[in-house]
């Protein structure tokens, strides 16, 4: 099995090189290129995981032929290769189920670049989760900052421009801080890879010289990283950019890369920093409070959309919020609550944008709730699919996102006083704020049409379409019955990972 | 009595209440009855179009008036002093936290380590082995050219990356022959919006002295890429160079002339020889210093043209890519295509 210590080198250029080589295939072929390219990162993850969880300690993975402090490494550990796994599983089933209503958002000329920027984000997300250095880190959130604004405007009308401009922005000034922190960082460290880089800081802690610049990293890295993942008072950019981009980017941006930024902040909170730092530092204690807000405010927005694709973007800001709860506790518990919460929001957000894009499809377009009236039955397969994703996101037992708030609630019950009541009361009244407008979505899509309303001929759905979106609907409900397994993995991964 | 009818009815209770069990407004329910179509005659999508901009006007109409009723006040604060109070405190509070940051920032500064001293963190080592052992690991004279292309390649593989995802980001963007409308060219040059048949201009003074230039500054940048290991420059600034002597080029004669050597499709595939080029090669040097084998990569002479492995040959791939993206950009922001 020591091959498999090099599949997440391979799947990583796998994307790279598959992506200059979808550049010059024509559109069909790129297509089926950038599909099976998803497929293949698929199967190395899973045989990456088998390797993983076959071994005691996390190893790096030299990129040439230089140790640690001189040469780029990656590194291959438990929550690595579950989250590629699950990520890439997911790219796979949206791909499959949102390629065939792309024609309908791009003209057939820019499908091929559209696929590169696919293909491309998919490797920086890749890069992102096996990393173990932080300045391949940001270069790699470049690529995926101008493939994630392209995946956007790849659809040109007015409202997708504007909303892709605004993400742009915030995007860039986010990059800007990441950087910024960085080079900082290797100011008073004089070291990019992570294992040196969290010695130093620690000698940096318990010496107490350069504490002030160590803080004010800190303080840079979070706040870039959490205005691209849409933290709650960041999240300005998310809900346009969300509704006007073609449906399959919306998941990928969604579902996907801002999963891996969040993921890339918990690599950089417990490998370079060190909790009890961060802790220290009080920074856990904003996140937590953007994290709990987040989860309000992004509830009572949603309800107030009349657009059905708009409250599916807001109800991703509630979701984020939850796993800033989770990063925000301050505890191990926590942040395994929060991974397991990002592995079921990533599973049922990219779910929901899908089948939200079959049914208004079904609609003659329209996206108000009123047209969608009996959506449920001209598109039955998207009808149970979005059922099933919504009953996660509400936290409705035999699905992931119940689990997760389980999880979340779990670990929360140790912490101390106001903090746990607040924890407590948070989930209870967003659990109650989800299940008002995804229920009441659900009802509407199964409701009588009314008769005046003439709904365009229905078309078929391909069947490898209807088949992804099933299987992506069993991930969701395989995450609310296997959990168990899935959350030793994460424990003994976080273990691993300081 | 019937003044508190529609206190009720406006109430937020009320408009929750109707809103689950209605799932849409009863103020709809109205309007759709009122303008609905007869059945029988199958409405066109003009038709439909219609229907819907009538329930919307209606709608808002209603929901105007009501409002108007509700907040009279509030609604003509908001729209005469109320939007220039707001704008001018976002611009207040832009400024703001601009200032706090500028302020914030240059006072981390104070407390970092001094530049250029000896005792600081930077000065540790990392630095010492690439100055140290640069040129036996190596084999490259010029220290930087073996810390990006060998030490650290894999970050400059991403570097090159990222120049090839904006190209193709600036496609997709800007490049109009490839439009959603799909208009053809012709259709677009007799709108106007495409004015490259005023090319070229025919400047005697640019164009004789891009005769004269264009060759020198191509030749420079190919010796500054194939020189990359040896003394300072590269990929980087090599591409930039040989980029640089073809906008000369484009400018003095023109896109038609232009176009016979640099089409889209060159592009691609330049960038697609350049990119798998460096992925595969760097690749194999990755896989076998991960798995500890020796590469078998001949390190050569230090000095020799044909030296330091692999990191002429990577240059050259980066060099080119550097060169096809700027060169892109530049056609690209001008005219919209190639």
């Amino acid at each position: 099995m020591t091959l498999a210590r090099n599949f997440p080198f391979f799947s990583i250029l796998l994307c790279l090189v598959g992506s200059v080589l979808t550049s010059v295939l024509k559109p069909k072929a790129a297509r089926a290129l950038t599909v099976i390219i998803s497929g293949v990162v698929l199967v190395l993850s899973a045989f990456t995981l088998r390797y993983a969880l076959a071994m005691d300690a996390a190893e790096p993975f030299m990129m040439g032929h230089f140790p640690a402090p001189w040469g780029n490494e990656l590194r291959i550990g438990r929550l690595e290769a579950l989250m590629a796994t699950g990520i890439s599983g997911v790219l796979f089933v949206t791909l499959l189920a949102g390629f065939y209503h792309m024609p309908a958002f791009v003209s057939d000329k820019k499908l091929g670049l559209y696929c590169i920027m696919v293909d491309l984000a998919l490797g920086a997300i890749l890069v992102m989760l096996y990393t173990n250095d932080l300045f391949t880190a940001y270069v790699f959130i470049e690529i995926m900052t101008i493939a994630s604004c392209a995946l956007v405007i790849v659809r040109q009308n007015g409202h997708t421009l504007v909303a892709a401009t605004r993400y742009m922005i915030m995007n860039l000034l986010a990059s800007g801080l990441v950087l910024l922190g960085i080079s900082m960082l290797y100011g008073i460290t004089g070291h990019l890879l992570m294992e040196p880089l969290g010695r130093s800081v620690r000698q940096i802690y318990e010496t107490g010289q350069y504490m002030e610049p160590l803080t004010v990293v800190i303080a840079l890295i979070t706040a870039g990283l959490a205005i691209k993942s849409a933290m709650f008072p960041f999240h300005a950019w998310a809900p346009d950019t969300y509704a006007f981009a073609p449906p399959m980017s919306s998941a990928i941006l969604s579902g996907l890369i801002g999963k891996a930024y969040i993921f890339l902040l918990i690599k950089f909170i417990f490998r370079v920093i060190g909790l009890d730092i961060i802790v220290a530092s009080h920074i856990d204690s904003i996140l937590f409070a953007c994290g709990v807000t987040g989860m309000i405010i992004g509830s009572v927005m949603a309800i107030s959309q009349r657009d059905i694709r708009r409250m599916v973007a807001y109800s991703s800001v509630s979701q984020i919020g939850y796993i800033y709860m989770g990063l925000g506790m301050g505890t191990e518990v926590g942040v395994a609550a929060a991974l397991f919460q990002m592995l079921a929001h990533a599973a049922a957000k990219s779910l929901l944008f899908l089948s939200t894009n079959e049914l208004t499809s079904v609609s003659g377009d329209r996206k108000r709730f009123h047209y969608l009236h009996g959506a449920g039955y001209r598109n039955p397969v998207a009808g149970v699919v979005f059922t099933v994703g919504a009953m996660s996101l509400v936290g409705i037992p035999f699905t992931g996102g119940f689990v997760a708030k389980l999880y979340l609630a779990t670990a929360g019950m140790p912490l101390g006083g106001w903090v746990r009541a607040l924890v407590l009361v948070a989930l209870a009244v967003s659990t109650l704020l989800n299940a008002v407008y995804y229920l009441h979505t659900v009802v509407s899509i199964y409701r009588r049409a009314p008769a005046e309303i003439d709904y365009p001929p229905s078309h078929r759905v391909p069947r490898h379409a209807a088949a992804a979106l099933l299987i992506s609907m069993l991930m969701t409900v395989y995450l609310g019955i296997g959990s168990g397994p899935i959350m030793r993995v994460i424990e003994s991964g976080l273990k691993m990972f300081a | 009595m019937s003044k508190r009818r529609s206190d009720w009815a406006q109430r937020p209770q009320a408009r929750f209440l109707r809103w689950m069990r209605e799932g849409y407004g009863a103020l709809d329910d109205e309007i759709i009855s009122a303008v609905a179509q007869p059945a029988a005659q199958r409405p066109d999508a003009e038709a439909l179009e219609e229907h819907d901009r009538l329930i919307g006007t209606h709608r808002h109409e209603r929901e105007m008036a009501l409002d108007r009723l509700a907040n009279y006040d509030l609604q003509r604060w908001a729209n005469t002093r109320g939007r220039k109070a707001l704008t001018r405190l976002y611009v207040l509070l832009a400024l703001l936290l601009g200032a706090s940051l500028i302020y914030f920032l240059l006072d981390t500064v104070a407390y970092m380590p001094r530049f250029g001293q000896v005792a600081v963190p930077t000065n540790n080592e990392v630095i010492a082995r690439y100055i140290e052992k640069g040129l036996e690991e190596t084999g490259a004279i010029n220290i930087v050219a073996g810390m990006i292309l060998d030490y650290r390649a894999f970050d400059t593989l991403g570097e090159s990356t990222v120049l090839f995802v904006a190209a193709c980001a600036v496609l997709i963007l800007l490049r109009i022959d490839l439009d959603d409308q799909g208009q053809p060219m012709q259709q677009l040059i007799a709108e106007g919006s495409d004015d490259r048949h005023y090319e070229p201009k025919n400047d005697r003074i640019l164009q004789g002295s891009a005769m004269v230039l264009t060759p020198i500054i191509l030749l420079f940048g190919i010796y500054v890429l194939f020189n990359g290991h040896l003394g300072p420059g590269g990929g980087f600034s090599g591409g930039a160079i040989l980029s640089s002597g073809l906008i000369l080029y484009l400018n003095a004669f023109g896109f038609q002339k232009a176009g016979r050597f640099f089409t889209y499709k060159i592009f691609m595939w330049v960038s697609f020889f350049s990119l798998g080029f460096y992925g595969v090669a760097k690749a194999y040097s990755f896989y076998m210093g991960a798995n500890g084998l020796n590469s078998g990569i001949p390190l050569g002479t230090p000095g020799a043209i044909l030296s330091s492995g692999l990191i002429m040959p990577l240059n050259i791939a980066v060099g080119l890519v550097v060169a096809c993206t700027m060169y892109i950009f530049y056609a690209l922001f001008r005219k919209g295509g190639l």
